[in-house]
């Protein structure tokens, strides 16, 4: 597969667009599933994961083959997911305090009216609640667990996307994993 | 009981499936003794696997295309190569039509001496190829670059390139008299020539 893409990435060098085709078809899953994750909402992941795509194709001649070609995808696709998330107007993270109440946060108030943990099981809820439960994360400990746990890649790899020391994305893969056992610990 | 206190560490090494055996031994001993821990411990479990079989979402099927159509414009030299890479019979064809036109069009410059197939029976007066009064000549003429008189019999064709044709009323041509000074007419008459030849090696 590496050879096939490295033949296709040539070709899109020298200005062939049906080349890009098959790279498209090739990652869009993985791209989509990384924006639908990271922003909690098919139309907003559609558009993101194709912004990626175009950017991928116009920068190509950045690309360094010395890098997976998959890694260079999630990295621009996770860079934009950041942005995304930063310019929507902050959501109130669930764990933060509502101000006049004392320790009551919004994940208490939710709670309330939540499903038992038998429903809860169920398959689709239980999707909406994990989902739910990623989107509460601050990004950067959002896109370290999905790289992780959704696209299911190595730490040096996560180390290689995001730029970042091994170091760095497991006290952040760590902290990520305890924020989200808060409130998916006890289903 | 007091907790180890690197113990929520030890099991994110162990999550992380890179925690040394030594402290694997302490992790399991730890758990085995306090509730309290091995609660932290399974809800850790429970949320990475919750997590890791999130369902996956596909994008829509028109996704490719809609990328492909948002693309900038590419060159157009790539796009001809492309096509001609998928048209090979085309693109073979019409560089052989090419490379046959060219060469005709070479040979037509070329052949600027003046030439006739023949010398039997007849006088060449500078550029012109006199058929005498009187004289047969048997066989075909091709005069390149001059002209021919015919006062006599010729039993054959006669045909002038680049050149005129002057038929006197005593001459006689029994087969075909041609006159050829246009590039297209010489292809056609290359053509045909080829023609005759290729249904020559059938016969």
């Amino acid at each position: 597969m590496e050879i096939f893409v490295k033949k296709r990435i040539k070709a899109i060098k020298k200005g062939d667009q049906n080349a890009y085709a098959d790279i498209v078809d090739l990652y869009k899953d993985k791209i989509y599933r990384l924006c639908y994750r990271m922003l909690g909402n098919r139309h907003e992941a559609e558009d993101t994961a194709q912004e990626a795509f175009i950017r991928a194709y116009v920068n190509i001649h950045t690309y360094n083959p010395n890098m997976k070609f998959s890694s260079w995808l999630y990295r621009i696709a996770t860079n934009l997911a950041i942005d995304k998330i930063r310019k929507k107007k902050p959501d109130a993270y669930l764990d933060e305090e509502i101000s006049g109440t004392d320790g009551l946060t919004m994940y208490s108030q939710l709670s309330s009216n939540e499903a038992s943990p038998e429903e809860a099981l169920e398959s689709l809820e239980l999707q909406e609640t994990v989902q739910k439960a990623i989107e509460k994360l601050p990004e950067k400990y959002r896109s370290v667990i999905v790289l992780k746990y959704i696209e299911d890649l190595s730490l040096q790899e996560i180390s290689e996307i995001l730029d970042l020391p091994i170091g760095t994305v497991k006290t952040r893969i760590h902290r990520g994993r305890e924020a989200l056992r808060k409130h998916l610990g006890h289903l | 009981m007091k907790c180890p206190h690197n113990i929520v560490n030890l099991m994110h090494d162990y999550l992380d499936g890179d925690i040394k055996p030594h402290d694997a031994k302490i992790l399991k001993e730890h758990l085995q003794q306090c509730s309290a821990c091995a609660d932290h411990f399974n809800g850790l479990k429970k949320t990475v696997a919750f997590i890791q079989h999130a369902s996956h979402l596909i994008p829509p099927s028109d996704f490719t295309a809609r990328v492909m159509a948002k693309l900038p414009k590419e060159k157009k030299t790539v796009r001809m190569r492309r096509w001609l890479q998928n048209h090979p019979f085309i693109t073979a064809a019409s560089l052989f039509v090419i490379l046959t036109i060219g060469s005709l069009f070479t040979t037509w410059n070329e052949q600027e001496q003046f030439s006739v197939s023949t010398r039997e029976n007849v006088i060449i007066r500078g550029h012109t190829v006199i058929v005498p009064k009187g004289e047969v000549v048997k066989g075909d003429i091709v005069v390149r670059n001059g002209s021919i008189k015919i006062e006599g019999k010729v039993e054959g064709n006669v045909t002038v390139i680049h050149g005129e044709k002057y038929l006197a009323s005593a001459g006689q041509v029994t087969g075909e008299l041609e006159e050829i000074n246009q590039v297209f007419e010489w292809i056609w008459y290359n053509i045909k020539e080829r023609m005759k030849d290729v249904v020559e090696t059938f016969e």
